[in-house]
């Protein structure tokens, strides 16, 4: 065993990365789910932005338009499901379902020719001095732009639905669409933009798997993380910050847990590579042992005649 | 009357017709993948000797493949209607298909089955490999050189005989051309995750290691080990090209389709039988890719030499003397390992550290 060989600094710099795909599309899930919506479909949104993301970077050479077209690509494929939930009155659970599966096969087929294409590289940013400081730097001030978008986009969503009108509007549509729809809110244009928001972000999140995280496109990338942030918007009893904290959890243990096995500690393997669950699942637990519940409208379709 | 003697011979003019399709029915191969076959790696090369059928063959040969299949339950039930739909000869490439292929063939016997990897055989089960072991035999032997900072990384996918060997071989031929260096395995259980195996690469690399060898089958590793600069890897079951001439230097090579071909072939003549195949780098199941200019000319030279002295059998990449981890004895000065042996492998060479999961 040779713990020294483990950098923490390094550690963590990359358990941030490898945390930020779960981070922004957990996120997106907590707004849809907050406003009422449960979108099963994240895994299929999210692979589906990968490969949207990864095609048009490499196509165009700019990760950065990858992503816009990612973002883009995953509220596409919202609609779908925003059309047959909203509009249809499908069954969300089957619904969501539904575009998983749907989004795996698409993100197959649109992704047949870009076989181990490399995609170009997005840079990491670099402040001088800041980006040089010892143990600060490579984790505070080493990293790509996304990354601090994940943690902005974070603290946007928090500050929106605690403070502004707009998110009081959308918890409400989301605890009770009865009450606000006879105040006069439209509920199913506001829970259409959250799935918008909700697919948009899970597009991004599919992305910086495929852009910058592995970086390179291979069928079914996502492995499962699309139900990982599903999971985490539970546990992390639909608060951002929560949210953030567990993705960070999962993202460090999984990193750690490598980092162990590579240092050659007698941990036998297979409960190493159950930690990152096992550890996420024990902590948000403790933590939501507090009041906190689901949104009382969750998974509830809304008809105004009703 | 003449009417329905006119009618008759026809109806018996059209069942020979297709009595006669029926005769000359094409052979029906089917292949059951772990992965996507653009992974890049493992099924890939799986789905190029496939295609070398199809190719070899034209008009007398049908093939149908289904890829991602889980290893378990769902192996079998995709078998199983593979057989139903009329399969002669099905290949199952992964080592995790072992079970169910024994028992999907109980239910067809007239069905040829194909495991790779394995080593359960019935009547009408082969089983086929290849001794990669030879290549990372020569992956160990540039490895050991190229080091600087004398860690090499290995990317394990599961414990099985298969990739312990491939350890064990890669470890004895860096250990020989480099007393000092040090493996750190890591274990994916995964045979293809692309966002694992990257993280496990960056992992090795953030701990030291200058050379990642890899036994899982996605090219995210060579992306990672490109991303990190001076690292040089191998390129897996695939020639990975896209990554030269650095990171990868070189690659194993698994080259299926003579295998698929002589097989295939031996259905349509109906010469199959149940067999054991395990063939290396002489055979040419198993190729070294073209050794890239980032590594010096010299090294080069040896590792070419290597590969034909284990192309011609001269040298056995397990040559004694060898001892196991636990210091016991293993092979005697010149004796070479017996197949029995290699098949089962489950223990790791003196020198390695850790313990191979159980």
């Amino acid at each position: 065993m040779d713990l020294s060989a483990i950098n923490p600094v390094l550690l963590v710099a990359s358990l941030m990365v490898a945390a930020t795909p779960i981070l922004i599309a957990a996120i997106g899930e907590l707004v849809v789910e907050k406003s009422g919506v449960l979108n099963l479909g994240v895994e299929g949104m999210m692979i589906t932005g990968a490969i949207a993301g990864f095609a048009t970077a490499v196509e165009t050479g700019s990760p950065l338009l990858g992503f816009f077209a990612a973002a883009f690509a995953g509220a596409a494929l919202s609609v779908l499901f925003g059309f047959l939930t909203q509009i249809a009155q499908a069954n969300q659970v089957a619904s969501g379902l539904a575009l998983t599966l749907f989004g795996l096969g698409l993100s197959a087929l649109m992704g047949q020719s870009y076989v181990g294409v490399k995609p170009p590289q997005m840079s990491d940013i670099h402040i001088p001095v800041l980006s040089d400081l010892p143990v600060v730097g490579p984790i505070l001030f080493g990293h790509d732009i996304i990354l601090y978008f994940g943690i902005a986009l974070t603290a946007a969503v928090w500050a929106l639905l605690k403070f502004s009108r707009a998110g009081l509007v959308l918890r409400a549509v989301g605890e009770n669409h009865d009450a606000a729809h006879a105040l006069g809110y439209k509920v199913i244009r506001i829970r259409l933009m959250a799935i918008l928001f909700g697919g948009a972000c899970a597009g991004i999140g599919g992305a910086y798997i495929s852009l910058i995280r592995v970086p390179q496109w291979t069928e079914g990338m996502t492995a499962g993380v699309g139900w990982i942030a599903l999971a985490l918007v539970v546990f992390a009893s639909w608060k951002p910050w929560r949210a953030l904290l567990g993705a960070y959890l999962f993202g460090g243990v999984t990193v750690v847990q490598l980092n162990l096995q590579a240092a050659g500690v007698a941990i036998p393997v297979e409960y190493l590579a159950m930690s990152p669950y096992v550890i996420t699942i024990i902590v948000l637990v403790i933590l939501s042992a507090d009041k906190s519940s689901a949104p009382a409208a969750l998974g509830r379709n809304f008809h105004a005649s009703r | 009357m003449k009417l329905n003697k006119l009618l008759t011979s026809a109806a018996v003019a059209f069942g020979l017709a297709t009595g006669a399709v029926a005769a000359d029915d094409k052979t029906k191969v089917g292949f059951v993948y772990v992965g996507p076959v653009g992974d890049g790696g493992w099924t890939y090369e799986h789905d190029q000797g496939r295609k070398a059928v199809v190719e070899e063959f034209g008009d007398k040969v049908e093939t149908v493949y289904v890829e991602n299949v889980a290893e378990g339950p769902d192996a079998e039930r995709v078998m199983t209607q593979m057989a139903l739909e009329g399969a002669d000869l099905i290949f199952t490439t992964s080592f995790g298909y072992m079970d169910p292929t024994i028992n999907v063939a109980k239910k067809f016997p007239n069905v040829k089955f194909e495991h790779a990897t394995g080593y359960k055989r019935a009547d009408n089960v082969s089983t086929y490999s290849a001794r990669f072991y030879e290549g990372r035999a020569v992956q160990g032997h540039i490895a050991g050189q190229m080091t600087e900072s004398n860690i090499i990384g290995y990317i394990g996918s599961y414990p099985i005989p298969e990739v312990i060997r491939g350890i064990n071989s890669a470890y004895l031929h860096a250990k020989e051309v480099n007393p000092d260096v040090q493996f750190k395995i890591v274990w994916a259980f995964t045979w293809f995750d692309p966002a694992k195996e990257a993280d496990a690469a960056k992992v090795l690399i953030e701990q030291g290691a200058d050379v990642i060898l890899q036994h899982t089958d996605s090219t995210a590793p060579q992306a990672a080990a490109q991303a990190a600069g001076n690292v040089i890897t191998f390129g897996q079951a695939s020639d990975m090209a896209e990554y030269g001439p650095k990171p990868r230097v070189s690659s194993i090579i698994d080259d299926w389709a003579p295998y698929y071909i002589a097989r295939t072939k031996a259905v349509m003549d109906g010469t199959w039988e149940s067999s054991d195949t395990w063939d290396g780098i002489g055979a040419g199941m198993v190729k070294i890719g073209e050794i890239s200019d980032a590594v010096p000319a010299e090294i080069k030279a040896s590792a070419l030499a290597l590969k034909a002295s284990l192309a011609d059998g001269s040298y056995h990449a397990f040559t004694g003397p060898i001892k196991k981890q636990d210091g016991s004895d293993w092979l005697a000065d010149g004796e070479t390992a017996d197949d029995g042996t290699l098949a089962g492998m489950n223990f790791y060479v003196e020198g390695l550290e850790g313990d191979i999961p159980q």
